[in-house]
């Protein structure tokens, strides 16, 4: 069948754009980034003992990485034993987008950490969100590795 | 502004002669201008009296020769006119404002002349000024101001605006101000501060102090209003700020971020985006009865919305289709068209005050573009190549953009700026504004002697 021929190549592009991606992926790798995702550990604080307090996202990215919702989950936790701590998530951008997007992106960063916190039991109103977009970069180096620290969402203590 | 008020009200523009004639002198704007138009501004003569009494009011030695010099650097800067090196004059300042001797003054290869006198009268300054087509040996124009001494300033704005109409055939854009974000300090740590200036970058003030987070001021093209995000008690919220009184007030107090403001054309309304849960919308409020209206609903981030001139259209800036693309809708939010489809994605639209354009930011491989697009997306050109730089701002006249360039820091992250650059609509005459600070997000405002 027509049908099935489609769907068949269909399945060879997919899969291939798989293998691509992985080679993609491998190739960035510098062990602080994953795709262009941040994974180490440099600019990231502790709201608790092993309970970091920030989490990375990808270029233009809201997306939250199996690495952040492992870290989301810590954070939540960590929220339930101290259910008097409130927080504020901020969420920014990196440099390369204009002021007004970033504005935007930073704000829908931050929910995606909020809405997570919120499945795993937190009361939406323990959380506010400020987008900073790209007025509070931590690294200012105009290179991937700072761009990919600076695109982040961070949970800090309101009380 | 009180001053401003004043001038419309007292300025007394008399037309000492009307002179109609057919000029020989054209300058084309539509195209680069590799050949500005030599002209020869001879500093303004003024008799030793008013001189002295000028000396005294304003610390300036020769006030006659200041204005000149004003409009030397407008003619200059705008990339149309070459004003020709004083010391080559043969004729006196006075003597020049009767009766040109045009031999002189062609022979310096003069094609256009400006000559004034200054006088105090009753402690005003009355400026008169003549424009003279050397070639036709003709005058062109003659006009005549009477306003307060700390004016002088604006005087010679509003001559380089004549001057400008009467060879160009359209308004100038000397006499306006800008409005940006003055930044100092670290590059993770910026003090921002609302700053105002004129277009030649004198006369700077600071309107804030930096204790708060601002950002993207707009004119109201109508008046002397601007329209801000301000992060005051952490909460990014709309302001408004009244530039005379100094008075803020918030408009946009939503229960979440609300940001990218403009004004509409008739100033009565302000656009923009609402951030709540993640997605962002555009909203208007209705500046006397407050009412609010949703104008997109769209799960996507829509932002930098920007009116046509005539109010009937509005542009702006969606990620709807995966990435940021410019729209164009009507103004109640029905008929919603993409018009960008070039390689890479595109922010900050703002329309022409012409309106026959739409200006942006476009992010290609890498490299940030200040460009423009007719509003139905086609024949977009690209003016300036950066490794970055965004928000670009119409000159009321439509024939310059305004916008901000960062630097790329070093392998240790220093060496951070942000500067006010201007270009011209054809892509020619790019020029770094002067400004006290690091200065980002301007604003141009209307012509305000118009």
């Amino acid at each position: 069948m027509k049908l099935n021929k489609i769907l068949k190549n269909t399945l060879l592009v997919i899969l291939a754009c798989f293998a691509l991606s992985a080679c993609a992926t491998k190739k960035v790798s510098t062990g602080q980034m994953q795709s262009d995702v941040y994974t180490g550990t440099d600019t990231v604080e502790y709201l608790a003992s092993g309970v970091p307090d920030r989490v990375f996202f990808a270029t233009n990215e809201s997306v939250l990485t199996t690495a952040s919702r492992e870290t989301l989950r810590k954070q939540a936790a960590w929220l339930r034993k101290n259910s008097d701590v409130t927080v504020v998530l901020e969420g920014h951008a990196d440099e390369r987008g204009t002021r007004e997007y970033n504005l935007a992106l930073g704000e829908r960063r931050a929910n995606a950490a909020k809405d997570y916190l919120m499945t795993y039991g937190i009361s939406s109103d323990r959380i506010s969100v400020l987008s900073y977009g790209k007025e509070r970069p931590v690294d200012s180096g105009s290179n991937p590795l700072a761009w990919s620290k600076n695109r982040r969402a961070v949970t800090v203590k309101a009380n | 502004m009180k001053n401003i008020k004043f001038i419309l009200s007292t300025l007394l523009i008399i037309l000492l002669t009307t002179v109609k004639s057919f000029s020989l002198i054209e300058v084309d704007i539509t195209r680069g201008n590799l050949n500005p138009l030599p002209v020869a501004v001879s500093p303004l003569s003024i008799d030793v009296k008013s001189k002295k009494s000028f000396e005294n009011l304003l610390k300036k030695k020769d006030i006659g020769e200041e204005i000149s010099l004003i409009v030397e650097n407008n003619l200059r800067t705008s990339g149309l006119f070459n004003p020709l090196n004083k010391d080559a004059f043969l004729q006196a300042p006075d003597i020049a404002n009767l009766k040109p001797r045009f031999e002189d003054w062609n022979l310096i290869k003069a094609q256009a002349l400006i000559t004034g006198k200054v006088t105090n009268i009753e402690d005003k300054l009355r400026v008169e000024f003549r424009l003279w087509d050397v070639l036709a040996g003709k005058e062109m124009m003659a006009l005549a101001f009477t306003t307060v001494p700390t004016n002088w300033r604006r005087v010679g704005h509003i001559i380089s605006d004549k001057v400008y109409e009467r060879l160009t055939g359209e308004k100038g854009y000397f006499d306006t101000r800008i409005i940006y974000v003055a930044e100092e300090g670290p590059k993770t740590n910026r003090i921002k501060k609302l700053a105002i200036m004129d277009q030649d970058g004198e006369n700077n003030k600071f309107l804030t102090l930096g204790n708060e987070l601002v950002l993207t001021p707009r004119f109201n093209p109508t008046s002397q209003m601007v329209t801000y995000l301000s992060y005051f008690r952490n909460l990014p919220r709309v302001y408004l700020l009244d530039i005379e009184t100094g008075m803020q007030e918030v408009v946009g107090d939503f229960p979440g971020m609300t940001f990218a403001p403009r004004f509409s054309p008739d100033g009565k309304k302000i656009i923009m985006s609402f951030a709540k849960d993640g997605n962002s919308d555009i909203y208007t409020m209705d500046l006397e009865n407050r009412i609010v209206e949703k104008i997109t609903n769209h799960p996507s981030i829509d932002t930098s919305p920007s009116y046509s001139p005539d109010g009937k259209f509005i542009c702006f800036n969606s990620d709807r289709s995966g990435y940021q693309q410019i729209y164009v809708m009507n103004s109640d939010g029905t008929n919603v068209k993409r018009i960008s489809f070039g390689n890479g994605i595109y922010g900050t639209p703002v329309w022409s005050p012409r309106g026959d354009l739409i200006a942006f930011t476009k992010l290609h491989k890498g490299q940030f573009y200040i460009g423009v697009m007719r509003t139905d997306g086609t024949g977009e050109r690209l003016l300036t190549e950066n490794f970055y730089q965004e928000a670009p701002s119409w000159s009321p006249n439509g024939r310059v953009l305004i916008f901000y360039r960062e630097t790329k820091t070093d392998d240790k992250g220093e060496g951070f700026s942000a500067k006010l650059w201007s270009i011209d609509l054809t892509g020619y005459n790019e020029r770094l504004v002067k400004t006290p600070t690091d200065g980002s997000d301007p604003s141009w405002s209307s012509l305000l002697s118009d």
